[in-house]
């Protein structure tokens, strides 16, 4: 017993090391960070620092450009997660589909985008959507509707990047909503049949609520990946036009790594980890309401 | 009879179809991109936009490799993905399966730490992460992308998952033969628990070799950049020319996509076991 004490921390060890030193003790001093001034002097000299307490949080709740990077990753994440969710649950409901062939073929391509490397795919995407030599306007011409400047106009750029994260990320979720299809005892379906339910409605009064666990996992971590919004920005339009792309994490990143206020980023770093931990325990909070947890 | 059939029929097509067209949405992009990494210089920006290469030609991957260094950056990510999956591997293993099988003070709380340690985004901690590289000398250099991904909570999760299953009368059995811990781990658990780390070093490998935010933090010059960094970074210098800039997208993207071609069960496998514990 004594040994086998030891030899468990011996074995967790090295892994409890990396961890705390490299990860909970950055959370901490994150939090320590963020009612302090650091910035570049006191990169230079520790001695500049100062305990602001609240201070950096109070500024940034009156600063512009941090409300309107909170709104864009909010539009980024009420529109881009219901669209990549009903994605992934038609992609996978088709695939269910008894009628589907090849579903081993299908599933490996639908699934490919999620394995490619972010920036690569990013890269191709800006020019697939290209306004002049973009393939994505060469087929609207054709089907006779006009060109869009999907990167370059403050309306679409979002939109744009939003489609990219649905064809990025459906598949994903796909996998995990064709695990809890398959799931699903048969003789339900064929019960609501015997009663006349079409299909619709074996969807609506089956599918739905046996997928209902499911639905509140792939909500949970696709709320909060859409709120750490940062590389496909970051790649696709460098947070313009009009600083309509300027997500949370990418104002956190140039507040710290490019203006050096790491005061200022620590507490826009945590007032992001509150809002996603708010909204998630909202989510749980309901689900349990409606034992889904 | 016959509508039933009929019904069926146009069901089957309707789905397939669907199928089909969903296929090709996915496919289409890095179709794309490989067409036009072996076109000739400023064919892609013609008018209407082609999709074949009139001419086939390694042109593009030539001046990659000669005059930006993406060859250097391949390495470099090549590098730093193996060293992150070797080690990262034998610590989570390590980790994973302490808290499967040995009893010792304090387990069960610190898991439920690691637990609720998910719920914090990488991102809260990198503002210090820095700094503290910065104190190690690790600014620029690969161990400030290896170190911190030795350990992570959700490899150490699915090893424990998956470690649970081995007998304890097996272990203690192999204890009462008088085997020390350390070749009770490497002679009697790793080969049982061979498929999880299959899982594990694919799903570690490959979010290594696509990781950005960090490296893009921590690497500060052009020689020590991963392929992302090194994407992201041309994308900006040589945004016109596009034929070359697919080349390095291929180069990027290739690696990473066969490996999922060859050993996606496991990874599958990962992704379900994973997503379990929400």
């Amino acid at each position: 017993m004594k040994r086998n004490s030891l030899a468990g921390w011996v074995f967790a060890g090295p892994s409890l090391i990396v961890l705390g030193v490299f990860f909970g003790l950055p959370v901490l001093s994150a939090l320590a960070l963020s009612v302090t001034d650091f910035d570049l002097y006191s990169l230079a000299d520790l001695r500049n620092l100062r305990f602001i307490a609240l201070g950096n949080y109070i500024d940034l709740l009156r600063t512009p450009m941090f409300w309107k990077s909170l709104w864009n990753t909010t539009y980024f994440v009420l529109l881009g997660v219901p669209m990549s969710i009903a994605a992934s649950l038609g992609a996978a409901l088709l695939l269910n589909a008894p009628a589907a062939r090849f579903k081993a073929l299908f599933r490996t391509a639908l699934f490919a985008p999620v394995v490619t490397t972010l920036v690569a795919v990013a890269v191709i995407w800006r020019y697939l959507f290209h306004t002049r030599y973009g393939l994505v306007n060469y087929a609207l011409e054709h089907v006779g509707l006009s060109p869009i400047d999907w990167l370059g106009d403050p309306r679409w750029a979002m939109p744009t990047i939003m489609l990219f994260a649905v064809w990025k990320n459906f598949g994903y979720n796909m996998v995990i909503f064709l695990a809890g299809l398959q799931a699903i005892p048969q003789d339900l379906y064929e019960a609501a049949r015997i009663d006349g339910a079409n299909r619709w409605k074996q969807f609506l009064h089956i599918t739905l609520p046996m997928l209902g666990p499911v639905l509140l996992v792939v909500g949970v971590i696709t709320i909060s990946g859409y709120f750490q919004l940062f590389a496909e920005p970051y790649v696709m339009t460098r947070g313009d036009p009009l600083q309509s792309t300027v997500s949370v994490l990418y104002f956190m990143f140039e507040e710290g790594f490019k203006w050096w206020n790491l005061g200022r980023a620590s507490a826009v770093a945590f007032l992001l980890f509150l809002i996603i931990l708010a909204v998630t325990t909202v989510m749980l909070r309901f689900g349990r309401k409606k034992d889904l947890v | 009879m016959s509508r039933e059939v009929g019904g069926t029929r146009w069901n089957a097509v309707l789905v397939n179809g669907a199928l089909l067209v969903i296929a090709i949405i996915s496919l289409a992009p890095l179709a794309w991109m490989v067409s036009v990494s072996f076109m000739p210089a400023g064919e892609a920006s013609r008018f209407p936009p082609p999709m074949l290469p009139s001419s086939s030609t390694l042109e593009n991957y030539h001046a990659l490799f000669e005059r930006t260094g993406m060859a250097r950056n391949f390495v470099n990510s090549l590098l730093v993905s193996v060293a992150i999956t070797l080690g990262s591997l034998l610590f989570n293993t390590m980790a994973g399966y302490a808290f499967a099988k040995l009893r010792f003070a304090g387990r069960e709380r610190i898991f439920q730490v690691l637990m609720a340690a998910l719920v914090i985004p990488a991102q809260v901690a990198m503002l210090p992460l820095f700094l503290l590289m910065k104190q190690l000398h690790l600014v620029n250099s690969f161990g400030g992308v290896i170190v911190p991904a030795l350990a992570t909570v959700f490899g150490i999760f699915l090893v424990r998952q998956y470690a649970r299953s081995i007998p304890d009368e097996l272990l203690e059995a192999a204890r009462i033969d008088g085997a020390g811990e350390m070749r009770i781990f490497f002679q009697i658990v790793l080969p049982m628990l061979k498929p999880v780390l299959v899982t594990l070093s694919i799903f570690t490998f490959m979010a290594a070799w696509n990781d950005f935010m960090w490296p893009l933090i921590v690497l500060t010059d052009q020689d020590h950049y991963t392929l992302p960094v090194a994407l992201a970074s041309l994308s900006r210098e040589h945004i016109m020319d596009v034929e070359m800039m697919m080349a390095g997208a291929v180069v990027t993207v290739v690696p990473v996509l066969a490996l999922f071609l060859l050993l996606q069960r496991y990874y599958i496998q990962g992704l379900l076991l994973g997503s379990v514990k929400g």
